[in-house]
């Protein structure tokens, strides 16, 4: 009998790789996806590199030494021009904008006054900027004015961070938490589009079965839940398959990207559009290097082993349940037209999955929400893994919680998989009857 | 033991459908069983109960007198109604695969296959993809994994269609060599001249239940009913002569050739014996023609299934 499971699991693996869009997929895949990575970099850089350059026309007394070039702006003054002239000659040298501070009697009036003129909208990072350094200046101003001196006002401008740590007395940082969460959710999105992509290759092969009339043939020799796992099985080791040969070329792949175009990653990965309070509080803080310290060693102490053996097991189990559903899914109808009612229902978990994560276990990785969904069997394979990181037992996930999640999936798993083995077992030998659920609830006392 | 296969009471339904009512059937070993009806009479519930792959709800099925269990797989060929292949695998490796489940080692499903492919003259398909045979080409290939394993038993499920006229007679006279070497097949088909030819024994299965099963040359005799076609040669006038062997007899039919002054009709006789109306007739004229008229088996059939259904 292990014989027979042993061959079958070898032909479905065999049929998938040779098949040439298999072939396709897995070279191309790689490609197109560092080819987009190089090319957002690219882009990104190009996009960075552009320095904008603001001219000030100032007739006031004050502003001298306020404005700074920065990395992204640079300061021309213009003297001795009248604002006509100015506005003609930057627009004529391309500049981005004008800034226009007129005479005053004291900071405020010319502060009042003053204009930005550009030829589009300006960007707003760009006049929060310049009202930044104006606005300190007229803070300035007005403190001196109260009797506080330039030195006292640079006392009192010292930026503030607080302190954290955890109640064991571990100093932690901000904005760990959803790094965890993102490395966690990391392996769940990839449980989800694994479930996804090789979830459908079952049900089309098992429709393609069903449409080439061989499905009687085959289940004369061996019992169809052999046939279904078989299936399962050498469809997922196709998918293994072509998921290291991504991740190791794509790996290759960008190794030589960025050796080739020096691109920086890293510069990056600051732009893009991770969440707000993680990566920018982070890049602000990480140029310390005790904090930078504490990162490395807050990652490093992220639960590695466990996470990867949960993977494992969430892995494998989730799977197997989904692809179950879709094996009963493409027993139970003739065509892949008709499956669209089916296949709703079982995405909907899976995204839900995601979505709750992505926002629960971000904001409270032990709240109720993402406790729940970490225990609901359909769900739990993503967020579990979400919630992982934070290790096991105090400030981690309860021992107990993880327990009882694994337990449920593999009591759904029996359940689901039996279910799904009899409506599979009934449906391939079912023609030209398009199925409803009442039909496939009835299939399952056959 | 000598039969292959001993089919108990066995019923089978599917929710409020019933596919199978309380059949018993002995298939002997040896020969070749034709399993008929009308379609969805319940034929193919019954061979699937047969291959294990529905399993009937009360009854019992003995293989070679065991009770049926998952081993005797391997000595069961079957071919579906509903057959076909993987359509992108190619031949060679799809024969060895399914020859390979029904226990083959792969040594011996190679040598055997190489046997079939230059039998039947298709040694050069072996690399070909089943999307490139044509439908006749892919049924030979069906039909030689069905007998690879040198089953005991092989089933049959209308085997014919699909076939062009010649590679049926092929496959047909596979059929009888199979026979032949000791191996006994059920053949199921609602196609009744393919089954005068073939089956010794019949079962006949009709709305899910079997109204008739036996030896078909006993079930034959049982339902012949002594009618005879006589042809005369006469010299007399024919209207007078009919008038009088109509009183005699039970005349259900006649015509009268002038030209050839040739008088033909049927005629039912109280018993087989026939000895006495030759005499009569030889006396009166020359008799150029009398036979038994030997009911086919689709009269049968049809008479059976209308009586049956008349009866309800």
């Amino acid at each position: 009998m292990i014989g027979k499971l042993g061959l079958i699991i070898r032909r479905e693996y065999l049929a998938k790789v040779r098949n040439r869009s298999f072939i396709v997929m897995t070279i191309l895949s790689p490609l197109l996806i560092v080819g987009m990575i190089v090319l957002i970099a690219y882009l990104t850089k190009i996009n960075d590199n552009e320095k904008r350059v603001i001219s000030i026309l100032n007739e006031s007394a004050f502003f001298h030494q306020e404005f700074k070039p920065t990395e992204q702006i640079s300061y021309i003054h213009l003297d001795g021009l009248s604002l006509d002239d100015a506005k003609d000659s930057i627009n004529s040298m391309g500049y981005y904008g004008l800034l226009y501070l007129p005479y005053g009697k004291d900071v405020e009036q010319v502060a009042k006054s003053a204009y930005l003129y550009t030829k589009d909208n300006p960007n707003t990072q760009m006049t929060q900027h310049l009202e930044g350094i104006i606005q300190r200046r007229l803070r300035q101003g007005r403190l001196e004015k109260l009797g506080v001196s330039q030195d006292q006002f640079s006392q009192v401008e010292q930026p503030f961070e607080i302190n954290l740590a955890t109640f064991d007395g571990e100093k932690s940082v901000k904005g760990i938490n959803e790094i965890k969460a993102f490395i966690g959710g990391g392996f769940g999105y990839a449980i989800m589009m694994f479930i996804i992509i090789y979830g459908g290759f079952v049900m089309r092969s098992v429709i393609e079965e069903k449409t080439s009339r061989i499905i009687e043939v085959i289940i004369s020799s061996v019992k169809p839940f052999q046939l279904m796992l078989g299936k399962i099985i050498g469809t997922s080791l196709a998918g293994i398959t072509q998921f290291t040969i991504w991740l190791i070329s794509a790996s290759l792949l960008l190794f030589l990207a960025v050796m080739l175009f020096g691109i920086d990653l890293g510069s990056m990965a600051e732009s893009s559009n991770m969440p707000p309070g993680a990566m920018n509080e982070m890049s602000q803080l990480a140029t310390m290097d005790s904090e930078m310290m504490t990162y490395a060693r807050e990652i490093l102490d992220i639960p590695w082993g466990l996470l990867i053996v949960s993977f494992f097991i969430y892995f494998v189990l989730g799977y197997l349940i989904y692809s179950s559903i879709y094996a009963a899914i493409g027993a139970a109808v003739d065509n892949e037209t008709d499956t669209q009612q089916f296949i709703f229902p079982i995405i909907l978990p899976l995204m839900l999955a995601i979505y709750v994560g992505f926002f629960s276990v971000f904001s409270n990785p032990h709240g109720p929400i993402a406790v729940g969904f970490s225990l609901f069997p359909l769900t739990s394979p993503i967020v579990m893994l979400m919630r992982l990181p934070g290790g096991i037992g105090e400030g981690g996930v309860p021992l107990w919680q993880l327990l009882v999640s694994i337990a449920l999936l593999i009591i759904t798993f029996l359940g689901i998989v039996s279910l799904a083995a009899k409506i599979y077992r009934v449906g391939i030998l079912m023609y030209g009857k398009k199925p409803t659920y009442k039909e496939l609830i009835k299939w399952l006392r056959y | 033991m000598d039969n292959i296969l001993v089919a108990k009471n066995v019923s089978k339904s599917y929710g409020n459908y019933t596919a199978l009512s309380n059949i018993s059937l002995n298939i002997p070993k040896n020969c070749i069983y034709g399993l008929l009806g009308p379609n969805g009479a319940g034929k193919t519930s019954f061979i699937r109960i047969i291959n294990q792959i529905t399993h009937p709800d009360t009854g019992e099925i003995l293989f070679n007198g065991e009770p049926l269990a998952p081993q005797h797989i391997s000595y069961i060929g079957y071919l579906p109604e509903e057959r076909g292949l993987y359509k992108s695998m190619k031949v060679g490796e799809q024969a060895l695969y399914l020859a390979q489940l029904k226990g083959l080692s792969k040594a011996e499903a190679k040598k055997r296959l190489k046997y079939w492919f230059d039998r039947l003259d298709i040694g050069d398909w072996w690399n070909k993809k089943i999307q490139e045979l044509s439908k006749g080409m892919a049924q030979k290939i069906q039909f030689i994994v069905t007998v690879l394993h040198e089953p005991k038993l092989l089933i049959f499920d209308e085997p014919f269609s699909g076939f062009d006229p010649i590679n049926a007679n092929i496959i047909k006279d596979e059929i009888l060599q199979l026979k032949e070497k000791g191996t006994s097949i059920i053949f199921s088909t609602h196609r009744m001249e393919s089954v005068e030819e073939l089956c010794e024994y019949i079962a006949l299965i009709h709305k899910s239940e079997k109204i008739l099963d036996g030896k078909l040359s006993e079930i034959k005799k049982a339902y012949k009913n002594n009618i005879f076609n006589v042809g005369l040669e006469i010299q007399q006038d024919a209207d007078a002569l009919m008038e009088n062997l109509n009183k005699n007899h039970n005349i259900l039919s006649s015509s009268f050739d002038s030209v050839e002054n040739q008088l033909d009709f049927r005629v039912q006789l109280p018993s087989s014996h026939t000895a006495k109306i030759l005499a009569e007739l030889s006396s009166v004229a020359n008799v150029n023609r009398f036979e038994e008229t030997i009911p086919s088996a689709n009269d049968i059939f049809i008479q059976t299934v209308n009586k049956k259904d008349n009866d309800r």
